[in-house]
């Protein structure tokens, strides 16, 4: 067997395990969900009859509020599902079973190849059933197939950027609490960027972060593909700072699997 | 080809410390194929790290450690291939069920269907976890998840398996039955070595057993070679009245005689010949005994001979 159908074999194993365990344990995702819905609903309905009247636009009000605020909560929804990966890495790191991995003869990342995969798939579940509502509060997207689908992809790349992120983070923490504590800003980068309310409107210090962080671009392109509003560089800001991010974390994560044995 | 084959472990100046801590300072071990061999100690004496390094968990500060010839160190993964682990705390999945956690097993040695299907019922049969297969193993009793943990071992067909501590924690019924599948595996030419603290464990299973303490190996040999280690057989004579006392003293040559308590304490193997000869000794010269007893050395007193460990129960009890 080739090193490469190793690794697609065992990272298919585990990540057949982590389903199982997601479906055993469902509340975790629901809460996932959850989260994003409720900042939806409450910036939709309690938020965004004020802040569309913000906007500029010319039709304003909630309706126009709901189309601005879906990007920041889609990314939202990503960063909380990281949150929760990284809380599982660590209760997973917890239990007598990785030291069972770690003695067999398997492709060794596989163990944090299996967490991305699944943590990846359930954020595709979850932004689906977002978006779903979305749609029922008012998201008016103009988009055609295709732009729906390269909004897919840029939400996928994210998810992927972000998970490898959060089980790093799963990984360094010591306890349980500490990883969930430590992607705690990534849930709140959307609000510190243009995921809300425009950077524009923000103070100079304050916009500079905004313009320049990455969930920005990202939430920029994904407004452009949505509902057409200008993309420019923020496509290319977008997949550079995912492959960054996606990289750094991935070597990092495998660094921190295997210290003090041997790999 | 059999006439070739390296010991199955083979173990030369390992040190492991941890800052400061030394927890393993030189160990040598070799373990012939097939065998069980036993690291006996107290808790703290380095053995779960033995453990971790042999089976790829830790590397090693210096030395060599090889299982069946591989280097645990520079060929992590043949190492793997060649071993399976149970380590103290328990290794299952526990919102799997025990079926399940068997499949993830089979999946990951890459057993094809019908071989994964065939192996992983032998093993709910042999284990007797059949009737629990469908049940997530939260909800199992420590000696299931026990038994669980090792049938997950077995899935890969190890040739050398690592038990660490695999009955601590378990009730005499289920320790038992854990010495049994022990032998049993090691009856059809599975290399097993075990850590515990129990003397009566490595006294049971063991062909070898090696005592560590304070990261040291204080001693090696079979059960036998190391209750020889420490000399003390003796028989116990207990006598009521202070003249039978006294006439039996002179008998029988200037025992070890406790004046206070009416006892002689007279070296003696145990076996019933020289018991036997004692007690043809004893009715010629017709002393009145009030009661025997025979004291074998066992384990425990090479054990705490060896780790130095106080002894009050002992002491107190004699």
């Amino acid at each position: 067997m080739t090193a490469l159908t190793l690794a697609v074999r065992d990272s298919n194993t585990m990540l057949r395990r982590n389903l199982l365990r997601m479906r055993r344990y469902p509340s975790l995702t629901v809460m996932l969900v959850g989260m994003p819905v409720v900042f939806l609903l409450l910036f939709v309905y309690v938020f965004g009859g004020t802040l569309g009247n913000g906007l500029g636009g010319p039709a304003g009000g909630r309706q126009a509020y709901a189309n601005y605020v879906v990007p920041g909560i889609l990314l939202m929804a990503i960063a909380g599902t990281a949150q929760g990966t990284a809380i599982t890495v660590a209760m997973d790191m917890t239990e007598g079973i990785i030291a069972r991995f770690r003695t067999m003869a398997i492709f060794r990342p596989s163990v944090l190849t299996g967490h991305v995969l699944g943590a990846v798939i359930q954020t595709m579940l979850g932004l689906a059933v977002v978006v779903g509502i979305a749609l029922l509060v008012g998201f008016r997207p103009n988009a055609n197939l295709i732009e729906w689908l390269a909004a897919a992809g840029v939400l996928a790349m994210t998810a992927v950027a972000l998970t490898w992120l959060s089980v790093a983070l799963g990984l360094v923490a010591k306890t349980v609490e500490s990883a969930s504590n430590l992607p705690m800003p990534l849930v709140l980068l959307p609000f510190l960027g243009s995921g809300f309310v425009p950077t524009e409107s923000m103070p100079t210090a304050v916009r500079w972060f905004a313009e320049y962080q990455p969930f920005t671009p990202i939430m920029e392109t994904l407004r452009g593909l949505l509902l057409g509003t200008g993309i420019g560089g923020n496509a290319i800001a977008a997949a550079a700072w995912c492959a960054v991010i996606t990289v750094v974390s991935f070597w990092w994560a495998k660094a921190q699997y295997n210290r003090n044995t041997a790999h | 080809m059999t006439s070739l084959s390296p010991a199955a472990i083979a173990v030369t100046g390992l040190r492991k410390s941890y800052g400061d801590k030394v927890v393993l300072d030189g160990i040598d071990l070799a373990i012939a194929e097939g065998t069980i061999f036993a690291l006996l100690g107290p808790n703290g004496a380095g053995k779960t790290t033995t453990v971790q390094i042999l089976s790829t968990l830790v590397n090693a500060a210096s030395g060599e450690a090889r299982i069946l010839g591989r280097d645990v160190t520079r060929e992590p993964d043949a190492v793997r291939d060649l071993i399976g682990v149970t380590g103290q705390f328990s290794a299952v999945d526990n919102l799997l069920t025990g079926q399940e956690n068997l499949n993830l097993m089979a999946d990951l040695h890459h057993l094809d269907k019908t071989a994964s299907r065939r192996r992983t019922a032998e093993l709910l049969q042999q284990f007797d976890l059949t009737d629990v297969a469908s049940k997530p193993a939260s909800t199992y009793s420590g000696g299931m998840r026990r038994r669980l943990d090792l049938a997950m071992t077995l899935v890969g067909n190890p040739r050398v398996i690592f038990l660490d501590e695999p009955t601590t924690g378990l009730d005499p019924r289920s320790r038992r039955g854990m010495w049994q599948i022990i032998r049993d595996l090691a009856a059809g030419g599975v290399t097993i070595f075990l850590t515990t603290q129990y003397l009566e464990e490595a006294d049971q299973l063991a062909d070898q057993i090696a005592v560590l303490d304070h990261g040291r190996l204080v001693a090696q040999g079979t059960p036998d070679e190391l209750k020889r280690l420490v000399p003390g057989g003796h028989v116990r004579l207990q006598f009521a009245d202070p003249d039978e006392f006294q006439f039996a003293s002179q008998v029988l040559d200037a025992p070890a005689r406790d004046e206070s308590s009416l006892a002689i304490q007279v070296p003696n193997d145990g076996s019933v010949r020289s018991l036997r000869a004692l007690l043809d000794q004893l009715d010629h010269a017709s002393v009145e005994v009030t009661s025997l007893s025979v004291h074998r050395p066992d384990l425990d007193d090479v054990f705490l001979a060896l780790t130095g460990q106080p002894d009050r129960e002992r002491t107190t009890a004699r």
